[in-house]
């Protein structure tokens, strides 16, 4: 058992940070229910005097819930079809290991890491209009769920070769096909990982604010980064409401991390610090 | 399930038998294809028009390399490759020590730690664009927290000065992200085997001394790979830098990835625009690599050492 030892520099550090941390996110939440009048006379750290719900009526009002609409479906329609490939990608980068295809397309994966793909949004933006694409949820889609691969290969592929290869044997001789193991061993076995990967994924699709921009145009097809951004825009002088509508597009994903953060965490940093 | 990480690469290489690498490959090719499509033909893409001329909707005329010429004679390029790298350069001397240290802390097994990591993390789950709304709100300064808690220091044009708003930018990047690596940290101190600091201790090394002989080389190749993230991913700070400052006051924090939507969905001038998307690709890369090597060569060091 190790020593409990004395930290002084890194508890003071660990506090100091708590509070630097809290700080802007209290007056996110307690600004976000005053009204106009009180943001502007109160101590910006009292709690709001006379507590009002009217800046979250009146995000909701604009259009907020269609936006939110729109997120779910990026988001959704991304993670899953990213996850599913990516698993069976780092599937066969395992079980093929020593093949030079399966070696060539690992490599180009773990290319894709350490090109900021942002950089190629340009010949992205040119394909999406010349397949028509322009300004429709699928055109937010289809790149992320390319810039979505490589880190979820690379994560999957690591904790597939924890898989014990007595069990991929055992089932071989049982008569089982691969894509029999990948459902009935890999599956069951990496299920920590995949939840992990999709839910960082899903953070960087649902907050994600480039392909949107430049992929989409019209109001009804805005993801929630954008519309806060443009409802910024219109009721700058309004800053509770502004903070209303921050403290709304985040409110969904608080609640995920509070049920999932465990695998989150921890898978994070497993399939990083290798 | 937990991870072992050591036993990973050896358990990897023996599963296979001959002959059956044909049968799996199959199962990687829809990945393969959205990255092709997506990822690497736009990256080739990119290539093809830095040298053509095209302004976002007409057709496309292959132009030389004339976009070249001006966008590596604009001054304006000298000083977002400076901004650039001043960002990412100051924002990794704040983030390195302070995630580090947090690391090193969070390690700890109290129940307390825990929570304190769980409250940390809450920062990654905002938007980009979420925060730096928060901030602009915040730093306002007739409106924001200096004018609200009369103190004049706080009250100041945080964003409608060049040094400031540089500082601002850091200052938020390192609130979003020193969490992040502070985790990592945390993992990777955690794999220290506990037994290297019990020597010391019966050697007589002190605390400090024990961080800057055993924590700090233990941590090496995690250093690497989150100094790793912190470069690359600040190639990207474009919806931060474009929300908070659109870039300004004037041009002081012009980053390259600004700089490239600028002039392509601004301007319209995509052929300069993907000039410096393929400069943002070859920087990326490179310092990937760079990063990579030190790594490689500092094991060589460590195992002589040994």
């Amino acid at each position: 058992m190790r020593l409990i030892r004395r930290n002084w520099l890194g508890g003071t550090a660990g506090w100091l940070w708590l509070v630097i941390v809290l700080i802007p996110l209290y007056w996110i939440v307690i600004t976000s229910f005053k009204d106009q009048a009180g943001f502007f006379t109160q101590n910006p750290f009292a709690l709001p005097a006379d507590p009002t719900i009217q800046n979250y009526k009146l995000v909701i009002e604009s259009d907020f819930p269609r936006y939110f609409l729109n997120s779910v479906i990026v988001t959704a329609g991304t993670i899953l079809p990213a996850v599913a490939i990516s698993f069976m990608a780092a599937y066969a980068i395992v079980r093929g290991a020593g093949g030079r295809f399966l070696a060539g397309v690992n490599g180009l994966f773990l290319m894709g890491l350490a090109i900021p793909l942002q950089a190629t949004i340009i010949p992205v933006y040119l394909l999406i209009i010349r397949m028509q694409l322009y300004d429709s949820l699928l055109a937010i889609i289809l790149p992320s769920i390319a810039f979505s691969i490589p880190l979820s290969v690379l994560v999957l592929t690591n904790f597939i070769r924890d898989v014990p290869k007595e069990l991929f044997e055992a089932m071989w001789a049982d008569g089982a096909t691969e894509w029999g193991m990948l459902r009935g061993l890999a599956l069951p076995l990496t299920r920590p990982a995949l939840v992990t990967v999709s839910i960082y994924n899903g953070l960087g699709v649902w907050n994600g604010f480039l392909l949107p921009l430049i992929l989409t145009q019209s109001p009804e097809k805005r993801t929630l980064p954008l519309a806060l951004w443009t409802f910024q825009g219109q009721y700058s002088v309004n800053v509770p409401a502004v903070l209303a509508s921050v403290v709304l597009t985040t409110l969904p994903i608080v609640i995920l991390y509070a049920l999932g953060r465990r695998q989150l965490l921890s898978g994070l940093t497993a399939g990083f610090s290798r | 399930m937990t991870a072992a990480p050591s036993a990973a690469p050896v358990a990897g290489r023996t599963t296979t038998r001959a002959g059956r690498s044909g049968s799996v490959a199959w199962m990687a090719l829809p990945a393969l294809a959205i990255f092709v499509v997506f990822g690497v033909v736009p990256l080739a893409g990119v290539l093809l028009l830095s040298f053509a001329q095209w302004d976002g909707l007409g057709s496309i005329h292959t132009a030389g390399l004339s976009n070249w010429r001006s966008v590596l004679s604009d001054p304006g390029l000298p000083h977002s490759l400076f901004v650039t790298f001043e960002i990412m350069i100051l924002s990794w001397a704040v983030q390195t020590p302070i995630s580090l240290l947090l690391g090193v802390f969070l390690a700890g097994r109290q129940r307390y730690r825990a929570l304190l990591a769980v409250l940390y993390f809450v920062p990654l789950l905002l938007s980009s664009a979420a925060i730096a709304i928060t901030y602009k709100a915040l730093l306002d300064p007739n409106f924001g927290l200096g004018a609200g808690l009369h103190l004049d220091f706080l009250a100041q044009d945080w964003l409608g000065k060049s040094n400031l708003a540089l500082g601002v930018v850091i200052f938020v990047v390192s609130w979003q992200f020193i969490p992040f690596h502070s985790l990592i940290y945390q993992a990777g101190v955690r794999q220290i085997p506990a037994t290297m600091y019990e020597a010391a201790s019966i050697d007589g090394a002190d605390r400090l001394q024990q961080f800057f002989s055993i924590t700090v080389p233990q941590l090496k190749y995690t250093i690497i790979t989150s100094s790793t993230l912190m470069v690359v991913g600040s190639l990207t700070f474009f919806d931060l830098i474009f929300v908070l400052t659109a870039g300004g006051p004037g041009d002081a924090t012009r980053v390259l990835a600004l700089d490239m939507y600028k002039r392509g969905f601004q301007a319209n001038l995509m052929g300069p625009a993907s000039v410096i998307a393929v400069l943002l690709v070859l920087i990326g890369l490179g310092l990937a690599l760079l990063l990579r090597r030190l790594g490689g060569s500092t094991t060589a060091s460590q195992q002589e050492g040994v």
